[in-house]
């Protein structure tokens, strides 16, 4: 329907303001989904280097714990975790149709689950590297 | 700059004022002085009187209308138009947009019928959220400026106007219509419903076919394979009514099982939200799918 007709102003990308809390969780747990796929990838390249001895993987491990970077792209990759992992019991609910009423608050309380657990491993994640 | 040229303008008034005092005192008399000021003052009243906009009361409202016409020269490029409109207690959009059109631009375009949220002819796109402008409050929308634009994701045939086609085939695809094998025995025997059948798919008869939830869509806006909200619902409608028989439950599953049937919810809770009936869509649909596992599933 949209691609058939070009509105100009109308429909436009700033539309993105009046998203309700629904279109938010869908967006964040596309997004955080694809980051998580994204990570295994990663992931599995990091564990494969055992394949070439202990000393490899020994080297790649502590010389990636050794760098900022990586530290704060753990603390990233838990938060986006703990939202898809929250996010998704939401969603498991709705398939059952239990609680569809409390979908929002149910969201915001996914979001701010997340940013706590987020806050408190940052002491954990960062410690020794700063 | 400006304290230095400050001090020579100052002496140049007062060396001027002076000589225009002069001719003052001419022999007037004060009822001639009093007509002349009362002359003056009216033609400065009518001046700014004519200057300013007419008086619309202090709580007018501003309405940004969508305008578009692909058949007039000049009108085909997508634009807005601002209207002023004087609020008056318990006006809707649709009221503004009446008095706009009445007062200002009869060629301004859109549906509207019954005015009371039963035809479902004025989805309208206002403040960035679809509503029927019938049953939106101007009052309600807690700001001055009213934009109301025509339904996205459908075709814009003039103004406010848009294509409802695709959306009433998608209705049309579900067979949205009672139909069953399984009549009664007797001649005038009735078909009786169950008063706890009649509850569950009593929110979902309320439909009003306005095409809210479809525009709002996201999914149904990328995918015109899409059956969307409303007509996931009215298949639900008729799919929860015992009374159309085993049989038609399974044909009516048939066609909402499909690829582009229920399975295409993302429940993104946009069709929900926006529903002027307050249909719980995405409950209905999520059902659907449940009875759709329910119905091909099997452990032995």
């Amino acid at each position: 329907m949209s691609q058939s007709y070009d509105r100009g102003t109308v429909e436009d990308f700033g539309r993105w303001r009046s998203f309700t809390a629904g279109m938010w969780a869908w967006l964040f747990h596309k997004f955080t989904g694809w980051v998580l796929i994204g990570y295994l990838f990663t992931h599995i390249a990091v564990l494969s280097t055992a394949i070439t001895g202990e000393a490899a993987y020994n080297n790649t491990i502590v010389g990636l714990e050794s760098l900022a970077i990586v530290r704060l792209l753990e603390v990233g990759l838990l938060a986006v975790a703990v939202f898809h992992i929250l996010n998704g019991v939401r969603l498991l609910f709705i398939d059952l149709g239990k609680g569809l009423e409390a979908q929002e608050e149910s969201f915001y309380a996914s979001l701010v689950i997340t940013g706590a657990i987020t806050i408190a491993s940052v002491p954990t994640f960062v410690s020794g590297v700063f | 700059m400006s304290t230095q040229t400050e001090p020579p303008e100052q002496t140049d008034d007062e060396t001027e004022s002076t000589p225009e005092a002069e001719p003052e005192p001419e022999p007037r008399s004060p009822g001639q002085r009093r007509r002349d000021e009362k002359a003056a003052r009216a033609a400065e009243r009518d001046r700014e009187a004519a200057e300013a906009e007419p008086d619309l009361g202090d709580d007018a409202i501003t309405l940004k209308v969508f305008r578009y016409d692909p058949e007039v020269e000049g009108k085909t490029e997508p634009r807005f138009d601002t209207f002023q409109i004087p609020f008056t207690k318990g006006m809707t959009v649709l009221d503004a947009l009446i008095e706009a059109r009445d007062t200002y631009d009869s060629s301004l375009t859109f549906r509207h019928s019954c005015r009371q949220a039963v035809c479902g002819s004025d989805a309208l796109f206002i403040n960035g959220r679809q509503r029927l402008g019938c049953q939106t409050q101007v009052a309600d929308l807690d700001s001055d400026v009213v934009r109301v634009e025509p339904l996205p994701h459908q075709d814009v045939v003039k103004d406010l106007v848009v294509d409802m086609e695709h959306f009433y085939d998608q209705m049309e695809a579900v067979e949205p219509y009672f139909q069953t094998d399984e009549t009664p025995d007797g001649e005038l025997e009735e078909q009786f419903q169950t008063p706890e059948n009649r509850e569950e798919i009593k929110m979902s008869t309320r439909c009003i076919w306005c095409g809210a939830c479809m525009s709002s869509c996201n999914i149904a806006a990328d995918d015109n394979a899409y059956l969307g909200p409303a007509a996931i619902n009215k298949a639900y409608r008729f799919a929860m009514d015992e009374r159309e028989g085993e049989n038609m439950k399974e044909h009516r599953m048939e066609l909402i099982e499909q690829e582009n049937g229920v399975w295409r919810c993302q429940t993104q809770f946009s069709c929900t939200n926006v529903c002027p009936k307050d249909i719980p869509l995405t409950e209905h649909i999520q059902e659907l799918k449940r009875e759709a596992v329910k119905s091909n599933l099997k452990f032995w």
